[in-house]
């Protein structure tokens, strides 16, 4: 592969294309905007969201893979964060909660040396029962079993899902003639993301038939299925520039980062609900929380992950 | 009054720019509403909850830096001076004004460093609570904050409900854990009637703010 500026040459290319369409869309927004003041605030502030989300993604890409890494660990840690502090806790569990922190840095590394081994057991088989055993010890049954249910939840989702990032874009290297596994992160990410917007648009357009009534009501069957069909549109076309898949076997993992990001989209909308916030918090302007960015990731990310390994592994 | 020598202006600075910010953006992650409403200048009085050590640092850095010559957090001498280094830092980098706790002593007026400090133009952080109390309760609130403000009834006093600090850094322990917090900034009030009246008044919107809030069970 030809590589430009560190990166391998497709990704570059592909970044640029993500450039292109972020700036398209600003000007769109802004266009709406002179139109009908007033009316966009929350649309401009998305966009304007974008700007950083994409910035930051950028910049972490292109610098290095320790950055890239880094990067990531840190989403984990925020996406970690939000999910503590939403959910009910135990006074007395707080500082153990320190430990359920310090398993990212953990995690990342098994990531970053490819230890696929490591990475695959150190949060379910032994971050799962050192939790509840030192919840045990510290001798409080009282509301026990929800502190582990809920901590171990939000571990699998934040620390051991998200984390399939870095083992993609470290494990995928080899595997991947193509882009390598920048190249593989670029295409989990970006499809995923798009998708979002993608099942949101037409949604907005066409939306009638609501999936998911008491849990979204937002998420239409029209929006599902028009944006599960682009993104599998899109990622047939850009399957082949990313990866080692050809345009079918793109379209294929097009649909399960389609409908692994609705499924992990009203998951985290059920546990919302279930806490009683709109927004899992606010520090992205138009978004909500990370959470709120994230969630359709926390399904996407494992599951191309383990669809590419099976797949196009040796 | 705040040292005027350079070197402890200059760590007070760095203390705030650098440290305060870093914590308060990576380890709490703070959420502010109504933005807004907050004094661009001094005088003013920035009234909120007390859960946490990290409170007054906190509602510090929702102020710009270059105000930071102005921002006095008033505490209480009977906590803060137990010995001479932890005297000397709050006095200097944080930058306090100390107060006497309890019943004031006759004839004399317990609060008159904090109205020095507003005819100066300074901007006080203040806990009307007293103490930190429960954690992520709001107790009852003392009457000096009625005082004040009638004495200054110039003085706009900012009502601010602050939400999970004291989950982060609770009272009795030394380890921070970190938790997004929340500052929900109210309307101004002023000190225009009585103390009580004042004090109610204050008392009511900061159990608005704080009802604001969607707050998780913590037990």
């Amino acid at each position: 592969m030809t590589r430009l500026v560190g990166l391998p040459q497709h990704v570059v290319y592909a970044t640029a294309g993500v450039w292109a369409l972020l700036i398209a869309a600003t000007v769109l927004v802004l266009v709406l905007r002179w139109r009908k003041p007033g009316h966009y605030d929350e649309l401009i502030d998305r966009t304007m969201s974008w700007w950083w989300m994409i910035g930051a993604f950028t910049f972490a890409i292109a610098v290095n893979k320790t950055v890239a890494i880094v990067f990531l660990a840190f989403i984990s840690y925020l996406a970690l964060k939000e999910y503590l502090s939403l959910i009910p806790t135990r006074r007395i569990d707080r500082t153990l909660l320190l430990f359920a922190y310090l398993a990212i840095p953990i995690q990342y590394y098994w990531a970053a040396t490819d230890w696929y081994n490591m990475f695959l057991v150190f949060v379910p088989v032994w971050m799962f029962p050192f939790f509840p055993a030192l919840m045990a010890l510290r001798g409080d049954t009282q509301n026990f079993l929800r502190a582990v249910g809920m901590l171990s939840w939000g571990l699998m989702l934040t620390v051991f899902a998200l984390s399939h990032m870095a083992m993609l874009l470290v494990s995928g290297e080899v595997d991947n003639p193509v882009a390598g596994g920048v190249g593989l992160l670029f295409f989990l990410v970006v499809l995923t993301q798009f998708n979002d917007v993608a099942q949101y648009t037409w949604g907005k357009l066409l939306g009638r038939h609501k999936v998911t009534p008491h849990v979204s009501p937002k998420k239409t069957w029209e929006g599902l299925i028009g944006g599960v069909l682009t993104t599998v549109a899109v990622a047939a076309f850009l399957g082949p520039y990313l990866t080692p898949m050809d345009p079918l076997w793109s379209a294929l993992a097009g649909a399960v980062l389609g409908i692994a990001g609705f499924l992990g989209d009203i998951t985290l909308s059920a546990m919302k609900r279930d806490l009683g916030v709109k927004d899992t918090g606010g520090l992205i302007p138009g978004h909500g929380g990370i959470l709120d960015r994230v969630d359709s990731l926390t399904y996407a990310a494992p599951a191309f992950f383990h669809f590419f390994r099976y797949f196009f592994t040796p | 009054m705040l040292s005027r020598n350079p070197l402890i202006t200059l760590l007070r600075f760095l203390f705030f720019a650098v440290v305060v910010r870093a914590v308060v953006l990576v380890a709490l992650g703070l959420t502010v509403r109504h933005r807004e409403r907050l004094p661009k200048d001094g005088p003013a009085v920035l009234a909120a909850n007390h859960n946490s050590n990290l409170d007054a640092l906190a509602l510090m850095s929702l102020m710009p830096l270059r105000l930071l010559p102005k921002l006095r957090p008033v505490a209480a001498v009977d906590y803060f001076f137990t010995s001479k280094a932890k005297g000397w830092f709050v006095t200097n980098i944080i930058g306090i004004i100390p107060v006497e706790r309890g019943s004031a002593k006759k004839g004399s007026n317990p609060l008159a460093a904090c109205e020095e400090a507003l005819d100066r133009g300074e901007i006080l952080v203040l806990f009307p609570e007293g103490s930190r109390g429960d954690p992520e309760k709001l107790g009852p609130l003392k009457k000096g904050i009625g005082h004040l403000a009638c004495a200054r009834p110039n003085v706009p006093v900012i009502p601010i409900s602050m939400h999970g600090l004291g989950k982060a850094l609770p009272k009795g322990s030394m380890v921070i854990v970190p938790f997004n917090c929340t500052a929900n900034v109210g309307e101004r009030l002023y000190g225009t009637g009585g103390y009580n009246d004042f004090v109610e008044a204050l008392e009511t919107s900061m159990t608005a703010l704080g009802a604001e809030e969607t707050k998780p069970a913590w037990e």
